[in-house]
């Protein structure tokens, strides 16, 4: 681990922002603005060489004023070593495309694009990917339903599939589990422990 | 005689055909028969996986593992499995681990015996298939006395396996190994020397080590490219680095020798299962902690201190301390990789799955321009494509 980190911090420098160990796993903060800079320094750079991009996401976190970070997953095979690099961004502000630093990270941009609505600049064939054709909204975004907003079904009448807004035949339904062992302190129905209490 | 101008050609290949193995719409810009680009059109299967697990508590959300890459449901397992330990910092004990080494190579050997019987299949020959798939239900009845069902199993669990083997599994796992070596002889007689085979399958789709690891590739698709990568034994993880097999690889990187690979790589998982049945230890085959593993059944009946666990741990979950950790295990597909971020709740916060064929069949184009129609479907063949988890 402390190779790993040398290789890194002597490839890149001052440019890393953070550096953050957990569970034996080094993940790196990264600007926006030299992006791509330095994730070619990481493939190339002798002692790092991050050869192969194995995944890239993105996590929401709707409480920060920049709400997305993308995760690039890599590897180095040389170093037998994995990274994961970090790197802030808002629904308004495209990334750099990191195409022409691994072609791998072609199907990976899209996919976090259709998924998080997250942009890249200077994509060579920016679509959506996984979702219907047509489809709007972004799915993994925390504040996009888990049952979503269009259903479909096959119309006898107009002899295709149509496509009608979500009705839910049952509301639905997030148990929250909440330890009652931990969370209450008064039993429910029990309103004259409350009134006890505030008087 | 005038010169005639061939009008290019745009085929849509898909979604329903039987070589495109699930549900991949191909738009194929063709020069007659050479095609030209190959744009593949994925998401038909799309279920929102990720969304799902999101809204369940980590237990719930194994069995979706199972719902990916159908034909080899315990590696997928594994990797989340392995994800959710690291996070809670606990290991399976020794037992456990043997187990899932042993379930492992079975499900590789399930695995590449469906893509090589489909990959001959799609090249011209069917009888392998037939042989392939009567060794493959000789193995998912395997899977049925060990979890009791044939393939959604949901038998990895964090902190080990559900149960522990049942009597006389592991005679009759044995005796199965005994017999492998001379089907998969059978099969390679009709199909390996075969002139037709090798005619449309040497020297097609030839993808270079360098290319290979630009594009994501990992597993056959990187080892047939003459690359000694495999997770078991770079990174080793459960009792891989205790037991002696070998890395295959490939040579030209050609569809040829992916398939050769896949073969000699049954070979080996054969090796491993018996050295697992060997060596396995006796003892639990679950983390013996309840804060984080259901009790057994028996202890439920009698103590009270089992049945709170048991209560706990199946209406709130395991609370998972916070963090994010990424687990990758060497399916028989390549790299599968989970993502996990935690918030600290009983729910991951964000679960992403790294699906080896997503990276393959992203170079679709890239191995496929310049050849000819039906070597797309050799191509296609020999990546292994699955669209449970392609799609997610």
């Amino acid at each position: 681990m402390e190779e790993l980190l040398e290789a890194v911090s002597g490839a890149l420098g001052e440019r890393v922002l953070e550096t953050v160990v957990h569970a034996e796993q080094l993940t790196i903060r990264l600007s926006r603005d030299t992006l791509i800079e330095d994730l070619t320094t990481l493939r190339n750079e002798g002692s790092c060489r991050f050869a192969v991009l194995l995944d890239m996401t993105a996590i929401d976190l709707p409480q920060r004023p920049e709400r997305f970070e993308v995760v690039y997953i890599m590897l180095s095979p040389y170093l037998n070593q994995r990274l994961r690099v970090k790197v802030a961004t808002d629904e308004f502000t495209p990334l750099a495309s990191a195409t022409s630093v691994w072609p791998s990270a072609n199907w990976f941009e899209r996919e976090t694009w259709d998924m998080y609505g997250i942009m890249f600049s200077d994509h060579p064939d920016f679509r959506r990917i996984l979702t219907d054709y047509g489809f709007s909204g972004h799915p993994l975004r925390k504040d996009f339903p888990l049952t979503g907003y269009s259903e479909v079904r096959y119309s006898e009448e107009q002899k295709r599939v149509v496509y009608e807004p979500v009705s839910l035949t049952q509301e639905f339904r997030s148990f929250d589990y909440a330890s009652p062992w931990e969370g209450t302190s008064t039993l429910p129905g029990d309103e004259k422990a409350e009134d006890e209490a505030a008087a | 005689m005038a010169e005639v101008q061939i009008k290019p050609l745009t085929l849509n290949f898909g979604p329903q055909h039987p070589a495109a193995h699930g549900v991949l719409r191909m738009v194929l810009e063709m020069d007659g028969e050479i095609v030209e680009r190959a744009d593949p059109h994925v998401g038909l299967l799309h279920r929102g996986t990720e969304k799902l697990i999101e809204h369940k508590t980590y237990l719930q959300a194994l069995p979706y593992f199972d719902r990916l890459d159908y034909v080899s449901p315990m590696c997928q397992e594994h990797g989340f499995a392995l994800a959710v330990e690291k996070l809670l910092g606990i290991e399976a004990p020794a037992r456990g681990q043997y187990i899932r080494v042993l379930f492992s190579e079975i499900t590789r050997i399930l695995n590449h015996l469906l893509n090589t019987g489909a990959f001959i299949m799609d090249v011209g020959a069917t009888t392998p298939m037939l042989w392939t798939f009567e060794q493959r239900d000789k193995l998912l009845e395997f899977y049925e006395r060990v979890s009791g069902a044939r393939f959604h199993a949901a038998y990895f669990r964090p902190g080990g396996v559900h149960q522990d083997l049942p009597k006389g599994l592991d005679r009759d796992i044995a005796a199965f190994c005994d017999q492998f070596d001379a089907a998969i002889g059978d099969i390679e007689t009709l199909a390996t020397n075969n002139r037709i085979f090798r005619q449309r399958t040497v020297d097609i789709g030839i993808v270079s080590a360098e290319q290979a690891m630009a594009l994501g590739f990992s597993g056959p698709m990187l080892r047939g490219s003459n690359v000694a990568w495999d997770l078991r034994k770079s990174q080793p993880y459960e009792v891989y680095d205790e037991l002696d097999f070998d890395v295959v690889v490939g040579k030209n990187g050609d569809c040829f020798d992916r398939y050769v690979l896949r073969i000699e790589e049954m070979k080996q998982s054969i090796k491993i299962i018996r050295q697992c049945l060997d060596m396995m230890p006796g003892g639990e085959v679950l983390n013996e902690d309840h804060k984080f593993t259901p009790p057994r059944r028996g202890d439920m009946k009698q103590s009270m201190e089992s049945l709170i666990h048991h209560f706990k741990l199946y209406t709130e979950g395991v609370k998972v301390p916070e963090g994010e950790v990424y687990a990758a295990v060497e399916a028989p597909k390549g790299e599968f990789g989970v993502f996990l971020v935690s918030d600290g709740s009983s729910k991951p916060y964000k679960c992403k799955i790294r699906a080896p064929g997503f990276a393959h069949l992203a170079a679709m184009d890239e191995l496929s321009k310049g050849h000819q129609l039906a070597d797309t479907v050799a191509i296609l063949g020999s990546m292994d494509i699955v669209f449970g988890e392609i799609d997610r």
